[in-house]
């Protein structure tokens, strides 16, 4: 199942076509495909510049600022660093949360979870998904979903609320917010903010179980199509809770392989790197994971919605768990081994969010007093979460001065690096024939990558200007054929 | 700030063109605070002799600018402070020291206790304006309870003059000129755990920036919680001797 992606014998005789850039806030990143001489597709690399930075320039920080520093990382799915560096920093302090601590940081999380995933559908994909991969771009845009769609666009609009005022009540803002603390979270809720929240959640739940029917809907009229769309085979890699159900807070690794048979179960995630490894290629500055068993090679995973649907023995809130057993029936199977099968799952996990957030708002836990705890102090801390994206894993070393001297961050993207090269490679064998750039092209890696939702903004539409540029360059450099996307996005990227 | 029988025989000088009462001895700005007046200021704090040093407390008097802090009231001045010119000159002293140091608010644990931030805010400052010089400041965290961040110094010397004048430990103290000016510890090894400063110091009570921070504290009061985050920085229940300088910590 490899795709090895350093096979040329003669590198130099391949041919060059360049997708640059496709991102356009966190990060650059292009596409290069690289052609034999019989111009079929021969290698594709994803190139993508990290965040790694974050990791050189935190040290010597104290450590209680790490949870607030490093969610800068990101301004869609930030409180996922800032949980995951506060369970590494739980763990240097040696704190074993409260139940109200825990319990806001998890309601923090479901919020997190639900307006990540509804912004990536609505906003993000279901112009691509509503409207057809190579549908006018004019119209393939989130105005275009809310002129045709405009009930659907309005739910979204307002999931994706609903979520970041869940944020909000619980980290204090809707983005980069201060709620969970080393040892805890800093404040719980109100009354009045719990009932603010409880009105609107039923509407929610409904909203986000009809999300689920339309991308089942989608897949049930375009069948062929969305099973075959830049599908592999993959090992899938996630947290699952000690029982085996879906846990996006806490739990212990659980890895399978292509056919589902497992690879390790219940591996303490403070030692992750027993099973998981990092690879490094010369030509990206994002590193590829591998699990330790298989190799570099062999050993790639993907992670996120997919991963953990699929990966988890059963979800723990009763309409998700239906949804799942759906999703998993669904033409025998097919559906859940299909890159765009990550949308789907993505929306039964969003359900699975508004579902827990339900469920904590009933709970009296939340508006208790008792936040923070401490306990002995050790110097090494690992935090693991299911950020929105998949597992993102945090790693700190802290000196008994209470600085970090050591982190290591790996983020949800950077587990699925291998698998987007992989779907991108599939897409473009089936739609580039060698000679000829097309706009369909264009149009189905950018799905492609989309899937994965990618922490990159190659997953936006930003409005259909998305800049984009594909060149075509035989091995003497010489442009065969060249295809430029809003010129003037494009030239104020460069 | 209600009269009193007795305001007849206090003497006074305009401000902003409304009358402000002073005891014979007293600063401008001394007199201006007591009066419920704000006027900007970083390196004056009413415990401690004026230094002078910071200039936002630059005011105009009969149309000369000088610092309200060193300035010493007498009757019938002209004291301009909230006019345009002025408060321009101090927009760009905040941005100056904004792009001295190392400020990033965002992930500050000082934030919402700050001065020079909620002074930043007060006087509406958009951006850094200037080139950022990024100086290379190490973090000293070798005491147990106290840390210090010099990436954050605007060289007030409240802390030198607190060490020295409180304290009687004579900690701290500034090294080198102009640009390369800087604040050091006063120790052999230069770092603070080889003195003998104490978490209870009025040193460490007096920082208007995030210097010198009681340690493992951190984001434990909510943002939106603090002191200028509730109130600005020229609010009478927020400024009234600004001098706590944010205490209750970060």
């Amino acid at each position: 199942m490899s795709f090895k992606l350093e096979t040329a014998v003669y590198p130099e005789k391949l041919k060059r076509v360049a997708i640059e850039p496709v991102s356009r806030v966190e990060g650059h990143g292009k596409v290069t495909i690289l052609l034999d001489e019989n111009d079929q597709v021969h290698q594709v690399r994803l190139h993508i510049v990290e965040f790694r930075g974050f990791e050189k320039f935190i040290q010597g920080r104290p450590y209680w600022e790490v949870p607030v520093m490093v969610q800068r990382l990101c301004g869609i799915c930030p409180v996922s660093h800032h949980l995951a560096a506060s369970k590494a920093l739980d763990m240097i302090i040696g704190a074993k949360l409260t139940p109200t601590a825990e319990k806001l940081r998890r309601l923090m999380h479901a919020g997190q979870m639900l307006q990540s995933h509804a912004l990536h559908f609505f906003h993000l994909s279901s112009p691509d998904l509503m409207f057809g991969f190579g549908s006018d771009a004019a119209q393939r845009n989130v105005v275009g979903i809310i002129s045709a769609f405009p009930e659907v666009a309005k739910k979204g609009v307002l999931l994706r609320k609903y979520g970041q005022e869940v944020i909000r009540h619980t980290a204090g803002k809707r983005v980069h917010g201060t709620g969970s603390v080393p040892g805890g979270v800093n404040k719980s809720l109100t009354v009045d903010e719990r009932d603010q929240l409880l009105k609107d959640i039923y509407q929610m739940v409904a909203w986000s179980r009809e999300a689920v029917q339309i991308i089942r809907g989608l897949f049930e009229k375009n069948l062929e199509e969305y099973n075959a769309f830049g599908r592999f085979p993959a090992n899938s890699m996630s947290l699952v809770r000690a029982d085996g159900a879906m846990d996006l807070y806490h739990g212990g690794l659980r890895a399978r392989d292509a056919a589902g048979k497992v690879i390790f179960d219940h591996h303490n995630y403070e030692h992750y790197w027993e099973v998981i490894s990092e690879d490094v290629k010369p030509w990206s500055y994002m590193k590829f994971p591998f699990m330790k068993a298989f190799g570099p090679d062999d050993g790639w995973y993907r992670v996120g919605p997919l991963a953990r649907v699929s990966n988890c023995d059963f979800i723990p809130t009763p309409l998700a768990d239906k949804a799942r057993e759906e999703f998993l029936a669904f033409d025998a199977g097919r559906a859940a081994g299909a890159t765009l099968g990550y949308h789907w799952a993505r929306m039964i996990e969003m359900l699975h969010a508004a579902e827990t957030i339900k469920d904590l708002l009933h709970d009296e836990d939340i508006l208790g007093t008792d936040l923070m705890a401490k306990g002995e102090r050790v110097q090494r801390g690992v935090g693991v979460i299911e950020a929105p994206r998949g597992t993102l894993i945090h790693h700190y070393r802290v000196n008994e001065d209470d600085q970090v001297i050591r982190a290591n961050l790996i983020v949800s993207t950077t587990h699925n690096n291998q698998p987007m090269n992989e779907a991108i490679r599939q897409v473009a064998k089936q739609y580039l024939n060698g000679k000829k750039l097309t706009e369909g092209l264009l149009n189905h890696i950018e799905v492609a990558i989309r899937c994965f939702d990618p922490c990159l903004s190659c997953a936006t539409h930003a409005l259909g200007q998305m800049p984009l540029e594909v060149s075509l360059i035989d091995a003497k450099g010489g442009c065969l054929d060249r295809m430029v996307k809003n010129q003037q996005a494009a030239s104020l990227t460069d | 700030m209600s009269a009193t029988p007795d305001t007849v025989t206090t003497p006074t000088f305009q401000l902003d063109g409304e009358e402000i009462p002073f005891q014979p001895g007293q600063t401008i700005i001394q007199a201006a605070l007591a009066a419920g007046k704000y006027i900007p200021h970083l390196c004056f704090h009413p415990e401690f002799k004026p230094h002078g040093s910071c200039k936002l407390c630059l005011v105009k008097i009969s149309g000369r600018p000088a610092a309200s802090c060193t300035t010493v009231a007498q009757a019938g001045l002209s004291v301009e402070s909230e006019i345009p010119e002025v408060q321009d000159k101090r927009r760009t002293l905040v941005q100056m020291l904004l792009v001295e140091g190392n400020h990033f608010c965002p992930s500050c644990e000082k934030s919402g206790n700050c001065m020079l931030q909620a002074l930043g805010y007060e006087l509406g400052v958009m951006s850094p304006h200037f080139p950022q010089i990024f100086p290379v400041r190490p973090v000293d965290a070798s005491h147990k309870e106290i840390l210090l961040d010099f990436n954050r110094c605007i060289l007030c010397e409240l802390c030198v003059r607190a060490s020295n004048e409180v304290d009687q430990k004579n900690v701290f103290a500034l090294a080198g000129r102009g640009i390369s000016k800087h604040l050091i510890v006063n120790s052999e090894s230069g770092r603070l755990a080889d003195t003998n400063f104490s978490a209870t110091d009025k040193a460490a009570q007096v920082c208007p920036v995030g210097v010198i921070l009681p340690k493992r504290v951190g984001f434990a009061i909510p943002i939106g919680k603090r002191k200028f985050d509730l109130k600005p920085i020229s609010d009478p229940g927020a400024s009234a001797g600004c001098a706590e300088h944010a205490e209750g910590g970060a």
